[in-house]
């Protein structure tokens, strides 16, 4: 099966039901305007190479192993979406399908030096955050200011604060943001390294509650996704 | 007034218990006021205690002392520069870690400072214990184990101040010592800032140097700008070394002492039950329950309000119009037309609508209520360029419009403070319902009523989103803590219902008694129809409305519920029904609602953001009242 393929299913997945939800065949068929036998047996395929778990009658479902590839995805999506916005200027309703044909072809490479051409944008010209990248370093200054080449990639896996579900907990690994920002959340006990547990979201993208050194802090949405922390088991 | 032995500030975070504290230790005599030149309440008391008289301040809750908001500047200065004797730390025993954070800070400043550990009894109940002795240890200064609402270990608070104010030196051992990388810098920052002459101490403000705090880099560079630039060289070292701002190392290293301090003094019994207060949170922040019970209180509340404030309005008028004198001519109609009736009706208006309204209020902030409406409302409100704390300068609006506008300072940026008080002036106080209620309520139907609440937030939610694509900038988005809910205390709630209230009786209240007189004066020399005949190409023509409503509209820039009041005056009889048709009396409501702010709220929109502001407010909701008023004639005409 073509690469191309397999990632845009993944996507199809993880813009319908998110990470973690299910997709049911019927909704990933009319997505890629595809016939839904057919994308039931691609379905069984990419379940037996373990990219998503697929049960009959009720959908399929992203694997840690789709998950990583999906975010990677989302990541070269969005920073090319921002590329052909401010860089190229295309119209705003052409660059999604733009971004959509080049997400699968451009290289690791290609899509680090853009980030960092960029001047490491945190989100698409849409709103939606851009997922860190796996390489190993501190933050993005020492990217931008030092050859990275032989760093090695992350062994976590690193995603925002409002990917977690309520009971869920990670460690703060960094957060985006203006200085202010940043700051008070510092302030509020939400310093790097800080165990950090989901107690509720808001329904419609609302603020998440969270808890933090035995202490309930409400953060709204937009700053709620610059914050991304390394996920612990339970 | 006469100077004090002794001032005491009170600082910690917000929600841990300070105002119950000031509450408890002062009396009603307490001042409002605002903090010289910064739009920042203050509320100050004198308490008597062995025979020496003692200035209590309560300072706005603060979280750390680089500052976010500029309630928490103004706290910052208050305890660097306002040299109270004692700064008495009000901290949360079930969640010392975060507490301890603003408490070593507070040390670092070199303050004489108490610790007052409060809320010891939910602390045990959570089964956490605390060794008191160890931590005063530790922290080398005084603590107090208080539970503020029963009043206990209070006046310990005061015997510890005196006796820590007579103490000539503080000791200035640092309690923090940060990483060798840090601390090199300090001393040599300590070194340089020697030469000058700085009115903070020098260790905290080389450590506020390095985190590039703006307010005491603006105070230093006017003295020495090398010590700026070399505090700037050390902390993008610092940053090299770290990889991530100075400013976050130095807080990180902060609360990995306090966390270690805690651990030390802290033990835990078996791991806590959900108590009542958690599934309290479930079901009051649920993702659909959540704005069940929301609604049901606001509808509660309106319900509640309304029907007492029209008992005791009706029962205030049968008792006082007993009385009525069986004389008629100039002199008794002026005193008991505009005197008496003024007075009962404004009467009527501050008992039964204002006072519950306040009394009501003080149980939704003081039970913890008013941030779960925050973190629902939050999306709700990004609609409006807002953001989820913008709900509680609204709600208090519902109630009067002067302290919303005060409260609309609570948001962050400028943007947003704006917004609010905007929409918190379109927002239908307990004036503009005495006069829906009285009016259209009574008159016309209930459901009439309740529409044009519905029309009203429609209304704001429309303007609300105009504003938000016109104003450029976006709002910062919330980060607020979540405190638990709490019992409220009677005592404090009724001590704040009456200092918020005390204002209206003392203004209010004799404002309209004054203003029923003149209309009155005018009405019987025959001066009211010329100035109803001036206004009525707008009032008649245009609004459809009867000559002598004309008259009431300029009144009713004085107080919007003396539009009502006055409006039995200026037909000449009290029963409405005969000289207004139910469509005029809609209209009449309608215009009333959002025509203008009253002159007090102009004077807060003023205080809060300038004449041109308030000028550009004021413009902007009498044309819209004209213009909705006059569209909605024609319109419901058509209907009724």
């Amino acid at each position: 099966m073509p690469q191309e393929q397999t990632e845009e299913y993944l996507e199809a997945i993880y813009d319908i039901a998110g990470l973690g939800g299910k997709a049911k065949t019927t909704e990933i068929a009319k997505k890629l305007h595809n016939a839904p036998a057919s994308v039931t047996e691609v379905l069984q395929r990419m379940d037996r190479d373990g990219l998503v778990k697929y049960e009959p009658y009720q959908g399929a479902s992203l694997t840690k192993k789709g998950e990583n590839i999906v975010t990677r995805i989302k990541r070269k999506h969005r920073i090319l979406e921002v590329f052909l916005d401010k860089v190229l200027h295309l119209p705003k309703n052409h660059i999604h399908d733009q971004a959509c044909k080049m997400e699968h072809v451009i290289t690791d490479e290609t899509e680090q030096a853009l980030c960092k051409t960029l001047g490491v944008p945190t989100e698409c010209p849409h709103g939606s955050p851009i997922p860190p990248c796996n390489i190993d370093v501190d933050n993005c200054n020492e990217c931008i200011s030092k050859d990275i080449s032989d760093k090695e990639k992350r062994k976590q896996k690193i995603v925002s604060i409002t990917t977690l579900k309520p009971g869920e907990k990670g460690k703060v690994e960094f957060i985006r943001g203006g200085k202010n920002v940043v700051q008070r959340l510092c302030d509020l006990g939400l310093t790097n390294g800080t165990s950090v547990s989901l107690i509720r979201e808001a329904p419609l993208k609302g603020p998440i509650e969270v808890c933090v050194r035995g202490c309930k802090i409400v953060i709204g949405r937009g700053i709620a996704d610059k914050i991304f922390i390394q996920l612990e088991e339970n | 007034m006469e100077k004090p032995d002794l001032t005491i500030a009170l600082a910690g975070n917000a929600n841990v218990g300070k105002s119950v504290i000031f509450n408890q230790l002062t009396g009603l005599g307490q001042i409002i006021g605002n903090w010289p030149g910064k739009t920042v309440e203050k509320a100050e008391g004198i308490l008597v205690h062995h025979d020496k008289k003692i200035r209590v301040i309560d300072l706005p809750g603060i979280y750390s002392l680089s500052t976010y908001s500029q309630e928490e500047l103004v706290s910052r200065e208050y305890i660097a520069l306002g040299n109270p004797d004692v700064v008495v730390n009000v901290v949360d025993a079930t969640a010392l870690e975060r507490n301890l954070f603003f408490t070593l800070q507070l040390i670092e400043m070199q303050t004489h400072l108490v610790l007052a550990v409060n809320l010891v009894d939910i602390a045990k109940k959570k089964g956490i214990n605390i060794n008191y002795e160890l931590l005063s240890d530790i922290l080398g200064v005084p603590v107090v184990q208080t539970t503020a609402t029963k009043g206990i270990g209070v006046h310990e608070i005061v015997d510890e101040s005196l006796k820590i104010a007579n103490q000539k030196t503080i000791s200035t051992k640092p309690r923090i010592m940060y990483g060798s990388e840090i601390e090199k810098r300090i001393e040599k920052l300590e070194e340089a800032l020697k030469q000058t002459n700085i009115d903070y101490p020098s260790r905290w403000t080389a450590i506020k140097l390095l985190e590039e705090d703006i307010e005491i880099i603006k105070t230093v560079e006017q003295k020495t700008p090398d010590v700026v630039n070399l505090a700037k060289t050390f902390s993008e070292e610092i940053e090299q070394i770290h990889k991530e701002p100075c400013s976050t190392v130095i807080a990180s290293e902060r609360y990995a002492t306090a966390a270690k301090i805690v651990k030390e003094i802290e033990t835990h019994e078996q791991p806590q039950k959900p108590s009542w207060g958690e599934r309290l949170d479930a079901l009051s922040m649920h993702s659909i329950g959540g704005y069940v019970v929301l609604f049901f209180i606001m509808l509660g509340i309106l319900g509640f309000i309304s029907l007492f404030g029209g008992w005791l309005s009706e029962t205030l008028q049968i008792y006082f119009e007993q009385l009525r004198p069986q004389l008629t001519g100039f002199w008794p109609d002026l005193a008991w037309n505009g005197g008496v009736v003024g007075f009962y009706a404004s009467l009527g208006v501050a008992l039964g609508f204002i006072l519950p309204f306040y009394i009501i209020l003080g149980v939704l902030e003081d039970s913890g209520y008013l941030p779960k409406v925050a973190y629902l409302m939050d999306r709700p409100c990004h609609t409006m360029g807002l953001h989820g704390k913008a709900c509680m300068p609204l709600l208090v609006a519902f109630g009067c419009n002067v302290p919303a506008c005060a409260g609309c300072r609570i948001l962050e940026n400028n943007r947003d403070r704006y917004i609010a008080l905007i929409l918190s002036t379109l927002i239908p106080c307990s004036a503009r319902t005495v006069v829906i209620l009285g009016l259209v309520g009574a008159y016309v139907g209930i459901g009439w009523a309740v529409g044009l609440y519905i029309f009203d937030f429609i209304l704001i939610f429309l303007i609300g989103r105009l504003l938000n694509k016109i104003i450029p900038g976006t709002s910062v988005g919330i980060i607020m803590e979540m405190p638990s809910y709490r019992t409220p205390s009677s005592k404090v709630i009724l001590k704040q219902a009456w200092v918020r209230f005390k204002p209206f009786v003392l203004t209010a209240i004799p404002l309209i008694v004054i203003g029923s007189i003149i209309v009155e004066a005018m009405r019987l020399t025959g001066l009211l129809s010329i100035v109803s005949d001036f206004l009525s190409p707008i009032t008649v023509v245009w609004l459809g409305l009867p000559a002598f409503t004309g008259f009431l509209f300029i009144f009713g820039i004085l107080r919007k519920e003396a539009a009502l009041v006055l409006l039995a005056t200026a037909a000449g009889t009290t029963d409405i029904g005969q000289v207004m048709s139910p469509l005029q009396m809609i209209i009449f409501a309608l215009v009333i609602m959002i025509y203008i702010p009253c002159i007090a709220t102009i004077a807060a929109i003023i205080k809060e953001a300038g004449w041109k502001r308030a000028m550009y407010i004021t413009i902007f909701e009498i044309t819209l009242a004209l213009l909705i008023g006059g569209i909605s004639f024609r319109v419901l005409d058509v209907f009724i």
